[in-house]
């Protein structure tokens, strides 16, 4: 499983990817930033929050390398992100229907 | 066999045991416990956020925009420049490496320079924890700024635990304890950054851009 990661390493064109990514990485913060001024009252938080979580798979799968690690660093992951989104979903009940 | 030039000593050349994945995974069992960390600051962030919008929106247009898209530009680059200086080490370009891994820190630092002088800003008119004026606004407004300083501050905290980080691999890179054959620090290193990162994603819509 850690030849995925080393085929990886030895490609010439991983610069370019990661290049690539930080340019979408901005035009996604210029989304948001353009999103925000206009007037589209609550589904600028929707906007708002998708392109952070595209923003940050993309971060996670390429420069953090998650894409190319063993398929237990994706479990592992996967769990971490369903706890925390458990933990919203019982407070946002919570507090919308007490 | 070879002899280690300052101890005279033979040195094994065979296999050393090492275990690259662990160290990974190590690694991320501690980002899980920051997600959790910050996690639990963004629910209390959410649950104040619905229980006083109007407060929080009136209070959000006091932070300044252009200090936080810059801040976010210039992390998101800092986060480019950590992930190329593991790509040049893997094409074992060790003086590229030390110059990505320093334009990083420094990249950091301009951050901070600017998180001064926002908060500056802010203190100057009266907005800090505890101050008279802010004590004197809406409930909402005082948690909003509460918050505001807070996960700023414990992620500002991060940045420069993240210099430190960065500057120590950076040292090994230079004296070549972390090389092209073995650079999991420098991974290591470069995953926190990046955690670190994301966080800032997420802070930066919710206090600077609310709608």
């Amino acid at each position: 499983m850690n030849d995925e990661h080393n085929d990886f390493t030895n490609h010439n064109t991983s610069i370019y990817k990661h290049l690539l990514v930080w340019v979408s990485l901005l035009v996604f913060t210029s989304i948001t930033v353009t999103v925000a001024g206009l007037n589209l009252g609550s589904y600028a938080l929707i906007i708002a929050v998708t392109i952070a979580i595209i923003k940050s798979s993309l971060v996670l799968n390429i420069f953090m390398h998650i894409k190319y690690e063993d398929l237990i660093f994706k479990i592992f992951l996967t769990i971490g992100g369903f706890t925390i989104a458990v933990i919203f979903l019982l407070t946002s009940f919570d507090y919308l229907y007490r | 066999m070879k002899y280690n030039e300052n101890t005279l000593d033979y040195v094994p050349t065979h296999e050393v045991h090492r275990d690259d994945v662990g160290a990974r995974m190590g690694m991320w069992l501690f980002l899980f416990t920051e997600l959790l960390l910050f996690g639990g600051l963004f629910v209390t962030y959410a649950v104040y956020r619905f229980l006083y919008y109007p407060d929080f929106k009136i209070a959000s247009l006091e932070l300044n925009v252009t200090i936080g898209t810059l801040n976010t530009i210039i992390l998101l680059t800092s986060s480019l420049t950590v992930v190329l200086a593991i790509s040049f080490l893997q094409k074992n370009n060790r003086n590229l490496t030390i110059l990505f891994l320093f334009i990083t820190d420094l990249l950091a630092v301009i951050f901070l320079i600017n998180k001064y002088f926002e908060w500056t800003a802010k203190i100057h008119h009266g907005i800090f924890p505890g101050s008279e004026h802010l004590m004197s606004l809406p409930n909402g407004q005082i948690l909003f700024y509460g918050l505001y300083y807070v996960m700023t501050g414990l992620h500002a905290l991060h940045i420069i635990i993240g210099i430190i980080f960065i500057t120590i691999i950076l040292i090994f890179t230079a004296n070549g304890s972390v090389n092209s054959n073995n650079y999991v620090k420098l991974e290591n290193a470069g995953l926190y950054w990046h955690l670190v990162d994301i966080i800032w994603i997420f802070l930066f819509p919710f206090f600077y851009l609310i709608q």
